[in-house]
Parts: C-alpha cells; structure tokens; sequence
C-alpha cells in the first residue's frame, strides 16, 4: 500500500494498526524512505527550519552573549534579581512565546504596521526571544567559570571587566560553540512558537515540528514519527560538522608546528 | 650645579596600616611596609600567613582599609608600572605570542611595539621557537616561562612573582629561577611570595616574614638568615622551614 504523504511524497507504508514497535520501525523504513526519495517539499521544509531556527540564533546569541557577559563580569545594582529572572526565564514555555509575540505583530499589536505575522521573519523574531535567555545564562556560567579561573590574572595585566569578558569569550569559543548548539536544538525543537506566529502555512512557514503536529493531528503517527527522525538525522549532522570543525580547530595549530 | 647624591632608596609603593578582610577572616592586620626601589621582597610565612594577600595588595588587585601609596618615579615623574606572575599561570587558549600580544594590548602599549617587544621577550624566555604553538599545550615549566615573558614584555617596574616555581620539577624550577634573577639583575623591583627558603636566600635582598596576617619580621636576607634578631616565632618559623627547604 502507498501514502499520499501531507509532503506530497509516495512512500511505502503499512497502515499503523501495529503495537509501538511495529509503529516504531515502519517510521525508521518511512524516514528512511523520505531521505532516499529527496523529495522537494520535504528539503524545502528542512531547508526552512534550519535557516529560521539558524537566524533565531544568530540573532539570540548576539543579545544573549552580550547579557551573559555583562552579567558575569559587571557588578550592579540589580544584577541578583535579572539572574533570577533569567533563570526563570529558562522555563519559558514556547507557545507563551508565541502568543507574546503574535500579540507584538497582529494587526492591532505595537508592530503590526510592519505585516511580517505569519511570515518566516515572525518565527526568526520568536525563536530568538525563545532562546536568548538559554545563550544568555549558558554564557554567564561559562563565563564565571572561566573569571574564577584567569580573572585576576587578567585584571593583573590590565584588564578591565569588559576586556576580561571578551577575552574568555575567545578563550572559551568552543564551550561557547556548544551554547549555540544547544540553543539551536531548542529553537529547531520547538512547535509552539512557530506555530502561532508562522501559521504552518504549506510551502510558506511549514517546518518540520509544524509538520509533525500536523500529521499527529490527523493520526498518521508513523508518518509524524518519520519525519521525527528525519529532524533529528539533519541536525545530528549539522553537530558531527561542528564536532568536527572544533576537532580541526584544536588540532590545527599543534599540526602547523609539527 | 651637580644633581644631589640620593640618600635613601626610593620609595615606590608604601602601605599604612593597611587591613584585608574576607568576611568574618582577617587576612592581613594593620600592615606597615614600604617597598623601595631595586629592592627584591620575600614574602615568606606558613600556609594561610597572608602572603598572596599582601603581594596582591601591593600590586592593588585587592582593596583593604588603611593607604596604600604608589609613589611617582624619580625621574621618570610617573606610577611605577607593576606585572605579576601567578603559580599556576592563567594562558588564554590561543598560540604562545598571542598570549604576550594581548598583555600588551591591554596595557595600552602603542601597536607597532608589539611585534618588537614580543619577539624579544619570547627570546629572551628561549620560547620563540614554540611562538605559534597553543600555550596550553606547553609543558609547566614552559607555561610559566610564557608567563613570564608576558610580564616582562610590559617592561614593569615591579614585578610580583606568587609562588612562581611551587608547581614545577627541580629542573623547571632552576630554569625560571634563573631567568627571574636576570630580570632582577635588570634593576627590576622583585616582590616574591615563597616557600622555598633556599629560593628566597638566592634571590632576595630584603625578607619580610608573615604569621597570620601579622608581620613578624622585616630585615635584610642576611640578617634574616643570620636569626639573631628574630622574634620567637619568626625563628620558630625559619628553624622548621630550613630542614626542608636548603
């Protein structure tokens, strides 16, 4: 038997009457069958959920890292509560997000005169805000760490707390790199934001985890499943690639020595 | 008209009365010191004596009660310009010559100095050969030579040195030791926190000698040595230390 795919895709598929395992291994047999087929829609949606949740953290890791360094090396009043703050910012749920920033971008909101509401910018703007309190303490914390480490040292030398901060920023750029991966996998993760304020319009603001509400929504779990792995498959390549870049990296000066 | 002969050596950091405390602890209590020009300070003490605290207090990393005055030099008529070197030196993870780059950038030193002073200074610590080489991967002795060269690319005044050779091997050891008594023997204000007994005989001229947070003795290393004027503890201190430390 074969499935008209919501992705307009053919792929082989048994109907999902099956206990878990069964349902289990017919997604892998469909994820698999999605990447092999290469279908156009299918890349098209990938395509989009890495450049909106890529964008969302290009942009949350300049106000994020910003803050968390700020935070980590600054003293000022007020600074206790905006730490607790973020903290608790850390539990925001996305769809909260979401409704935040439809709120902001609806016709009647503050920017609705800009018309980006159910556009791919509206996710970047919502992603972002989703995880710019992540970057922001993952960066506090790295940073703090490496303070308790070399901040005198560097205060010997001449430092002051901005400089100090921008330096183990550099000092810390893989630990850093890792922050980013792990926002990315927040913001590529999340349905609730997207959903709200892109409209999971086909061939528009369709992503993968809009995709996949979908598809649960009209039962087809083994496809939802498929497209699930197929998710992750993309983005546990995009990490062994940075793995492997910040592998060169650290080898790359020992190697020009040699 | 002749400039007139100078009669006493010239003062460049004073502290008065000076207290640290770290919450309910007190590290240093009411600490008159001054340290002079060409001078080179021992700190030595047991564990917990307050040496760290006073080096750092005299570099001005830590705020305390009491004055701590940087006199101007004569006749340079500015601040003396202080370095420190750590026990376990802090490299940034970047090749060696950046590492005595940065040193220099944040100390506002003009940009077309920095290629200068930064090969003669990883010369000078027989690294310029590793200059491109990732500072974390050299060994101790290494790093600390690095660390080293960072300090005395910034041409200071005074250098402080906490500890400089406590972590190394004995060949380490001898090696930054050696390379510490030819940057004293440039006229460099030393200021060096130890243990080592031996080391501070070898390289001092002044021993200043600490007991939780107090200031037991401050005489010359030879007099220092000789004991004869020590107080009780001070020569309870020395009399253990020596055993170890020749």
């Amino acid at each position: 038997m074969r499935l008209r795919a919501h992705l307009d895709l053919d792929i082989p598929c048994r109907r999902a009457r099956h206990p878990t395992v069964s349902v289990l291994s017919e997604s892998l047999g469909t994820a698999a069958a999605l990447l092999a087929q290469g279908d156009r829609t299918l890349w098209h949606t990938v395509a989009l959920s890495l450049q909106v949740s890529g964008s969302a953290c290009l942009l949350g890791a300049g106000f994020g890292i910003a803050l968390g360094a700020a935070l980590a090396a600054y003293r000022f009043a007020g600074q206790r509560a905006l730490v607790l703050l973020l903290n608790t910012l850390l539990a925001l749920p996305s769809v909260v997000v979401g409704l935040m920033v439809y709120l902001l971008l609806s016709r009647q909101g503050p920017l609705g005169s800009l018309g980006i509401l159910f556009t791919p910018t509206a996710m970047v703007i919502a992603q972002s805000v989703l995880v710019v309190p992540l970057i922001a303490a993952l960066t506090r914390r790295l940073l703090l760490s490496a303070l308790a480490e070399g901040g005198d040292q560097l205060r010997s030398l001449g430092a002051g707390p901005g400089q100090a901060a921008l330096l183990l920023l550099v000092h810390e750029r893989f630990g850093l790199l890792t922050v980013l991966l792990t926002a990315f996998g927040r913001a590529i993760a999340e349905v609730g934001a997207v959903m709200i304020v892109g409209g999971n319009i086909d061939g528009v603001t369709r992503v993968m985890t809009t995709s996949i509400a979908l598809e649960t929504s009209k039962g087809d779990l083994p496809l939802a499943l498929a497209l699930g792995f197929v998710l992750l498959a993309v983005v546990g390549l995009i990490n062994a690639l940075i793995g492997l870049l910040q592998w060169r990296g650290a080898r790359a000066p020992a190697e020009a020595m040699a | 008209m002749t400039a007139p002969a100078q009669p006493t050596p010239q003062p460049l950091i004073g502290l008065r009365r000076a207290t640290v405390r770290f919450g309910s602890t007190v590290a240093l209590q009411t600490i008159d010191l001054t340290l002079h020009r060409g001078e080179r300070l021992a700190l030595v003490g047991s564990n917990g004596s307050g040496k760290t605290t006073l080096l750092r207090l005299l570099h001005g990393l830590l705020p305390g009660d009491g004055e701590r005055r940087a006199h101007a030099l004569q006749p340079e008529a500015r601040e003396p310009v202080g370095a420190m070197l750590f026990q376990r030196p802090f490299l940034l993870r970047l090749p060696v010559h950046w590492n005595v780059r940065v040193g220099l950038w944040l100390r506002g030193v003009p940009r077309d100095q920095h290629d200068g002073r930064c090969r003669d200074a990883l010369e000078r610590v027989g690294l310029s050969r590793l200059a491109q080489r990732p500072a974390r991967d050299l060994s101790g002795g290494q790093q600390q030579r690095l660390a080293l060269a960072r300090a005395w690319a910034l041409q200071p005044d005074i250098l402080y040195l906490d500890e400089p050779t406590a972590s190394l091997d004995p060949s380490a050891k001898r090696e930054v030791e050696a390379l510490i008594a030819e940057v004293a023997a440039d006229g460099i204000t030393l200021v060096m926190s130890t243990h080592n007994l031996g080391q501070a005989k070898r390289l001092a001229s002044r021993v200043v000698c600490l007991e939780a947070g107090r200031l037991l003795a401050d005489l010359s290393v030879d007099r220092f040595f000789g004991g004869g004027e020590l107080p009780h503890a001070a020569r309870q201190f020395l009399k253990g230390e020596l055993a170890w430390n020749t």
